[in-house]
């Protein structure tokens, strides 16, 4: 029993180094991706003069003149309020068409549906920022060149196809005895969708909605494009990059990640689920 | 009218992608090929025989090389962490998604925070000793560092979206073929090799389709570190468009970033092709 003994100790050695290092890689992950937004943090909550200073302390002063800076500069409200303008359209926008046609995918078998299901998916491989470009043409022609629903209109493309298939699929989770049972019972098929269908998938929805309200408040390139008078957040702080001073640029980075880092928590339940199957 | 039902919740969507989708990019494909209302390769012409073409041709395309695969290799290891782990893994989860919510401006000016002159990696370099005074990363002089920082913040900023679709993917697996493997004695790097991949093919297609082209796209993370020092393809898309008010060769650029995400979009599908009746 006793020359037993030896050859475990370096077993249990070697297990406990390797939970050691598997933990310490966990750890340096975390940091990699958590110590940069803390930068971008310290130097929004510090003053002017210590954003330009030199060394940096790793800890904010929690001076509130660089966000008073910002957002007392000449635009920046404005430009805020637009970024929720065009995300709050791009939400309305992109689910009042895409949980239409997620529900006729998941609920009908009709000639032409593997058709429409393709070319959703097929918009994935086209880079779709650049239709901004002949659109700023179509948008001076019909008197939509920077407006928000013009801007809201191209993001609204960017998240159709998100919205078409996570709602494909969030339909798809939900039975369809529970619809035909609400039809037995005497509901029409608009009652049944409201009554039974609606409620179950509603959270999975608000997801998908939040979901779009990132992607509009997030880019960058067709804002820039389409909008001159009527900026939004990304769209101002672009264009102001070479002319803006650091704490501005800080305070406006800052100013753009707070609300998706909200957002991205409020949906986690969602992220996966979403991404995962959606994207078969 | 049940039969005409799923084409009516189709009609929004389907319209919306007509006017939206086919018919732009149609618009700037002709718009690419023709000048004053004549059909000429002169926007191509002109777009190759200015010097910056075949640097930010080639920027893009290494840019796409280092990042991807760097992503590919971080997200899967990630996603193997997080597969293992009985505690904790829904924060650990959220954590590693947090970058997905983050615009790749905002991302652009997390990672100035740390280049920039009076930045943290100078602060680091001085609290350890090594340097005496800041020094200038982001200068022309030293394009490779701009290089390495648009390069890093691309590699914190998009790993968590191929993450979270490598994630959702592993999920699906069953676990009996790995149990299977077990049995037989695969070691654990053996049944990620010979189980896992081959069962995630799918979601990496997916995962690199949607990375890839994202590589393709990048504008905002440049701009915010080297202004125009770096050019890319996207920001010289953005520079005829409006400094040089040519919209020609703005829609050739266009075409280029098409054909490379078109391309390596097949050529992902073909690499990663799996047989239907193969599909877990």
């Amino acid at each position: 029993m006793s020359d037993l003994t030896p050859p475990a100790a370096p077993l249990q050695e070697a297990r406990y180094a390797g939970r050691f290092l598997f933990w310490a890689g966990i750890g340096l992950l975390v940091l990699w991706v958590l110590v940069p937004i803390w930068f971008l943090f310290i130097n929004a909550l510090s003053a002017p003069s210590e954003v330009t200073s030199f060394p940096k302390r790793f800890w904010p002063s929690f001076d509130m003149a660089s966000l008073q800076f910002f957002w007392n500069f000449q635009g920046v409200t404005n430009a805020l309020w637009n970024s929720v303008k065009v995300a709050v359209l791009t939400m309305i926008l992109s689910i009042g068409m895409g949980a239409p046609a997620g529900y006729a995918l998941s609920r009908f078998d009709f000639p032409g549906k593997e058709f429409f299901r393709v070319l959703v998916i097929m918009t994935r491989a086209f880079p779709l920022p650049l239709l901004a470009l002949p659109l700023a043409v179509m948008f001076i022609r019909t008197g939509l060149d920077d407006t928000i629903l013009g801007l809201a209109l191209v993001h609204a493309m960017l998240a159709l196809p998100f919205a078409v298939l996570i709602t494909y699929s969030l339909f798809s989770g939900i039975p369809v005895e529970l619809e035909e049972a609400a039809w037995t019972l005497g509901c029409t098929r608009l009652q049944a969708f409201i009554k039974v269908v609606l409620p179950l998938a509603l959270p999975g929805i608000m997801a998908s909605a939040v979901f779009a309200f990132v992607i509009s408040w997030n880019e960058v390139f067709a804002a820039a494009v389409l909008t001159i008078e009527n900026r939004t957040l990304t769209a101002f702080l672009l264009q102001s990059l070479n002319v803006s001073p650091l704490p501005l640029k800080f305070a406006g980075g800052a100013a753009l990640v707070m609300p998706a880092l909200i957002f991205i928590f409020a949906v986690r339940k969602y992220l996966f689920a979403m991404w995962g199957i959606a994207n078969r | 009218m049940p039969r005409a039902l799923p084409y009516l919740l189709l009609m929004p969507a389907s319209l919306f992608l007509l006017v939206f989708f086919f018919y732009p990019f149609g618009l700037v494909m002709v718009e690419s090929m023709t000048r004053g209302g004549e059909w000429t390769t002169e926007n191509f012409t002109r777009m190759t025989g200015h010097w910056k073409f075949s640097t930010a041709f080639w920027n893009t395309v290494w840019l796409a090389a280092i990042v991807v695969p760097v992503q590919l290799i971080m997200a899967l290891t990630m996603a193997s962490v997080v597969q293992k782990l009985q505690t904790g893994r829904s924060s650990l989860l959220y954590i590693f998604a947090i970058p997905l919510g983050i615009s790749d401006l905002a991302a652009g000016l997390i990672w100035l925070a740390i280049f920039e002159q009076s930045g943290f990696l100078n602060s680091i370099l001085h609290a350890f000793g090594i340097i005496d005074r800041p020094q200038l990363f982001l200068g022309y002089q030293s394009l490779w560092v701009i290089f390495l920082a648009v390069c890093l913040a691309e590699i914190w900023r998009a790993t968590a979206i191929m993450m979270v679709i490598i994630v959702a993917g592993m999920g699906l697996i069953p676990k009996e073929y790995n149990e299977a493997a077990e049995v037989f004695g695969a070691t654990r790097w053996q049944r990620f090799t010979r189980v896992t991949l081959p069962l995630l093919r799918p979601s990496l297609q997916t995962a690199l389709i949607l990375r890839i082209l994202m590589a393709f796209e990048v504008f905002a993370v440049v701009v915010a570190l080297g202004g125009t020092t770096l050019p890319v393809l996207m920001g010289e898309t953005f520079q005829w468009q409006f400094q040089l008010q040519d919209r020609g060769v703005a829609a050739a650029y266009a075409m280029v970033i098409l054909g490379l995400s078109v391309a390596f979009s097949l050529v992902v599908l073909r690499l990663l092709h799996v047989p239907k009746g193969a599909r877990v």
